[in-house]
């Protein structure tokens, strides 16, 4: 009878002829515990030390709320200004042929490859009042560096990859066909932009917007060079952890973490909604 | 009106399908979309070249040569040394439990493995200082026994490999789930074991992703700032990393030898973009796919 | 020496999806055996299952006596040619037939006698450095046969095999393996979807539908009596009439005599397939021709009785000579079809009602 014995069936997973399974997700779900999980536990456990009076407290400090301010409406401007360029830069890159395209293509990513201390120096020197872009700005009276419109300039230089390279696979997919059919509807080329085009990349960006805005919400590296660091006017969250990781106000810092930590963890749920809503967009 | 009716055929015949009807709007869209990139990508990256020769070839090479430059070399490249293998090992390893198998949370756990994309670099650094500094969750045992982790080599590994964590799993996850099974169900019936399976089929078949993912992860192991910086003792020449002591040269003000060290990185950071088209060239077939899969999920 | 193949009361389900319900075959050795069904039937399931790719809930599979299930693939020995081919993409023609020879540690010289063997029987001897990127879809799917036939398998498994390339190629392939097939005499199963594959291909063929198996037998037995209305339908078009049987004789609903059989009286629906619709121009006729098509070699008259329609199919050739023209007045003859009752089961024959006219007979011959 030893023939007529199925495989038992284990709910939660489909039975694979491939081996390895129970070693691979142990040794995954360990590391990912001693390396991710655990160390964010950790945090959130100091947090919970805290208790709720002395975290909000903590938040409620007007440098916190400040910084956090900052933070915020800086990252969003990039990200907003990104939307608009990364578009643009995705489109001309997807759908012209040029001289010097690829090699257009492959700086995209020069954010994502040059260490942010770099980026950070040589943005700072650049938008300096004496630098190559600061003393043409200079004589106009508009001033970048080491106010929160160089916050705005790093951050837009570190998270245009985010928007150009989710933006760019939707772009090669849109249907020429359709474009082709309003243009012989009579549409001209705004219209198709806005009620062809811009719809069917929507998804898309908004996604990449999320992704830009996380990126430039966490940044570090690339800002407090180029940033005046004036607390609740040009200084970012993740400097203030710094400034009280130095005063080794544990407690502050760890509070603060456990803030960014939450801000991620809806940044993250919002970009997976968004995810999900592309998918069912182009069926992929 | 009549007479545009032509016109339109006559685009619809002869122009080629990437080309728009109206060459002037082309053309000033590629100008604005080049003078941006040219401004805020190209522009960064001339300057650094530009600052690190100000004072002349000689000044550059002295720069390079001082203990304190050197003294980084080393220590990134040992950092990276060690977080670069330990997320090859765990990228492969769980692409293998991810891709190959269907089971209840796979989303969730790649979600897991994607979070600390999302985390800051200063929070990641926080989290080593939590975990093993002096009032840290391991601080006082740590210090009974004479264990130095933070403001040394140990932690800043750690802090990198948390900030380095996702890259390598990331590029093979999508990529294994794209070529599916059926090359490793092949080799099943050929009578081919696990471990057979493994090494002469399932990991050449993703060699090229593998490469990618490795050489995305070394470029940021190698050029990691906030998460270092918050457990390194900063000390130029002791527990610098070259991205470190890019930051402690220019807040010294020794602009020029800051640029010279940040060259260093740029060249990096050049290089990795050089090797990452060519690969994307070589093989795009395989990497396209693989684009379009982490576009849509 | 061949091997048999049994299979018993195999049941498998995804989930609360039940994809095999209570299988059972019997597969003779050295025969050719083609699962003809539509997607979703099964068939693939039940190939993997006898390859070890899957596992049953329930059920036995036994080669010659020998239980299969409790054997690992390998000891099987199965030969797999998958729908995709599923070839090494980072190996050569060469590496990809010698893997399983690899495994198993032959000694080189036998590895290079037998591959250069397998190539020269598909046909690809100069393309053994080739990687399957750069081969065409029909040398792929060689490759895959003879990587599979490396090993010398008891049984040979393909899903799908002519799938995924284009009709000529097809054809010549579909011939090819049925005389690799003579020659090698090994057990042989193949999926498909085609009827006209199967047929060509296989001894013997098994439908199945939904999970289960719904008639097995030689190609000419299962297309001149289909069990059910699923597999009358599923080979090839038909015309479809409710109609009321009494005392032998078969009436439809919509007014007109389809023939004779020897079912009990009753509602019934009859089955006509298109080339059993003899016509014949008669002024006094009561159906009508209301379009003439031509599918090339063939033709299609379609005909129609007050409201009801009816295909026919016959010779170009013959619909030139007939003398056919939309609009006219024709004669229509039912030489054969089947008859199923309420639950589209127990099949019987419809004859004609009257003797077929040898002018019919020799038009639809021509």
């Amino acid at each position: 009878m030893s023939a007529t014995i199925g495989r038992r069936q284990f709910a939660w997973r489909q039975p694979s002829i491939l081996p390895g399974f129970a070693p691979s997700l142990t040794i995954t779900l360990v590391w990912l515990g001693v390396i991710v999980v655990g160390p964010l536990a950790v945090m959130l456990w100091f947090t919970a030390g805290l208790g709720w009076h002395g975290f909000f407290s903590i938040l409620s400090r007007p440098r916190v709320l400040g910084d956090l301010w900052v933070s915020v409406w800086t990252a969003f401007a990039a990200s907003a200004v990104n939307a608009v360029f990364g578009l643009l830069v995705a489109w001309v890159l997807t759908r012209y042929e040029f001289p010097g395209r690829r090699f257009a293509d492959a700086l995209v990513d020069l954010p994502f490859a040059l260490p942010t201390a770099v980026a950070g120096i040589a943005l700072s020197t650049l938008y300096a009042p004496n630098g190559w872009i600061g003393s043409l700005l200079a004589p106009l009276g508009i001033k970048i560096a080491f106010t929160p419109a160089g916050i705005v300039v790093a951050m837009m230089f570190i998270s245009l990859p985010f928007i150009v390279r989710t933006v760019q696979p939707i772009i090669e997919d849109l249907e020429y066909e359709q474009e082709e059919a309003a243009h012989l509807m009579g549409a001209t080329g705004a219209e198709i932009f806005r009620r062809i085009i811009f719809p069917a990349i929507l998804p898309a960006l908004l996604t990449g917007f999320a992704l830009a805005f996380a990126r430039a919400l966490g940044e570090y590296g690339s800002i407090i060079f180029i940033a005046g660091n004036k607390p609740m006017v040009s200084e970012i969250l993740p400097l203030l952890i710094m400034a009280q990781l130095d005063q080794f106000d544990y407690q502050g810092a760890t509070a603060i973490g456990t803030l960014m930590l939450f801000v991620s963890f809806v940044l993250l749920l919002a970009i997976n909604l968004l995810q999900a809503w592309v998918r069912r967009r182009h069926g992929g | 009106m009549a007479v545009n009716t032509p016109a339109i055929e006559t685009y619809l015949v002869n122009t080629p399908v990437r080309e728009k009807p109206f060459p002037f709007a082309k053309l000033a869209l590629i100008t604005v979309a080049m003078l941006f990139m040219a401004l805020f990508l190209l522009l960064p990256l001339i300057v650094v070249f530009s600052e690190a020769l100000s004072a002349g070839l000689g000044e550059y090479l002295s720069a390079l040569a001082d203990p304190g430059v050197l003294s980084a070399i080393w220590m990134t490249v040992a950092i990276a040394a060690v977080a670069v293998p330990a997320n090859v090992l765990f990228g492969i390893i769980a692409s293998w439990c991810i891709a190959r198998f269907k089971f209840t949370g796979r989303e969730f756990l790649i979600t897991l493995i994607d979070l600390p994309f999302s985390i800051s670099p200063v929070v990641a650094g926080l989290l080593q200082v939590l975990l093993f500094g002096t009032t840290g969750l391991f601080g006082p045992w740590l210090s009974d026994h004479n264990i130095q982790i933070i403001f040394a080599l140990p932690g800043m590994i750690l802090a990198t490999t948390f900030v380095t964590f996702p890259f390598v799993a990331r590029e093979l996850i999508p990529l294994a789930q794209e070529q599916g099974n059926d090359e490793e169900e092949a080799a099943v019936t050929l009578g081919a074991s696990g471990l057979q399976i493994f090494w002469r089929v399932s990991l050449p078949k993703l060699r090229w992703g593998l490469l990618y993912g490795v050489l995305l992860c070394n470029a940021r192991a190698m050029g990691e700032f906030g998460a270092v910086s918050v457990v390194s003792g900063k000390v130029f020449g002791y527990t610098d990393t070259l991205s470190l002591a890019v930051e402690s040269l220019y807040d010294s003000y020794e602009i020029q030898a800051a640029f010279a060290t940040a060259s260093l990185l740029a060249m990096l950071a050049l290089v990795t973009l050089v090797l990452k088209a060519a690969l994307e060239w070589a093989h795009r077939d395989e990497l396209h796919a693989l684009k379009r899969k982490k576009a849509a999920t | 020496m061949s091997t048999t193949i049994e299979i018993k009361n195999i049941t498998r389900s995804f989930g609360r999806h039940t994809v095999l319900n209570d299988v059972n075959l019997a597969v003779q050795p050295g025969e050719l055996l083609a699962l003809l069904g539509p997607s979703g039937s099964g068939k693939t399931t039940l190939l993997r299952l006898i390859a070890g790719l899957d596992f049953p809930d329930t059920g036995i599979i036994k080669f010659d006596k020998d239980d299969a299930l409790g054997r690992k693939p390998k000891e099987r020995g199965v030969g797999f040619v998958f729908q995709h081919y599923a070839l090494f993409r980072h190996m050569t023609v060469f590496e990809n037939i010698a893997f399983a020879l690899r495994i198993r540690r032959a000694p080189k010289a036998e590895v290079t006698e037998r591959v250069n063997a397998l190539l020269k029987l598909i046909q690809l001897e100069t393309l053994a450095s080739r990687y399957p990127a750069q081969l065409s879809g029909g040398q792929r799917q060689r490759v895959a046969l003879a990587r599979a036939l490396a090993i010398q398998p008891r049984v040979l498994l393909l899903d799908e095999p002519f799938g995924a390339l284009d009709a000529v190629v097809r054809r010549d392939l579909r011939r090819w393996l049925r005389q690799l097939h003579e020659e090698m005499n090994i057990t042989t199963l193949f999926v498909t979807h085609d009827q006209e594959e199967a047929f060509e291909l296989a001894d013997r063929v098994v439908i199945m539908n939904a999970g289960q198996i719904n008639q097995e037998g030689t190609p000419i037995d299962i297309y001149r009596e289909p069990a059910n209305v699923f597999v009358h339908e599923f080979l090839g078009e038909s015309n479809k009439f409710l109609a009321t049987i009494k005392s032998g004789l078969v009436q439809a609903a919509a007014g007109f005599p389809l023939g004779t059989t020897t079912a009990p009286d009753g509602q019934a629906t009859a089955y006509i397939r298109p080339h059993h619709i003899l016509l014949r121009p008669s002024l006094r006729g009561a159906w009508r021709v209301q379009r003439l098509t031509s599918t090339g070699a063939h033709a299609r008259v379609t005909i129609a009785h007050n409201e009801t329609q009816a295909e026919s199919a016959m010779p170009a050739d013959a619909l030139l000579e007939s003398g056919l023209t939309e609009g006219a007045p024709i004669d229509v003859t039912f030489t054969g079809g089947t008859l199923f009752d309420a639950q589209g089961k127990t099949p019987t024959k419809l004859t004609a009602l009257k003797p077929t006219l040898t002018q019919f007979t020799n038009l639809h011959s021509a």
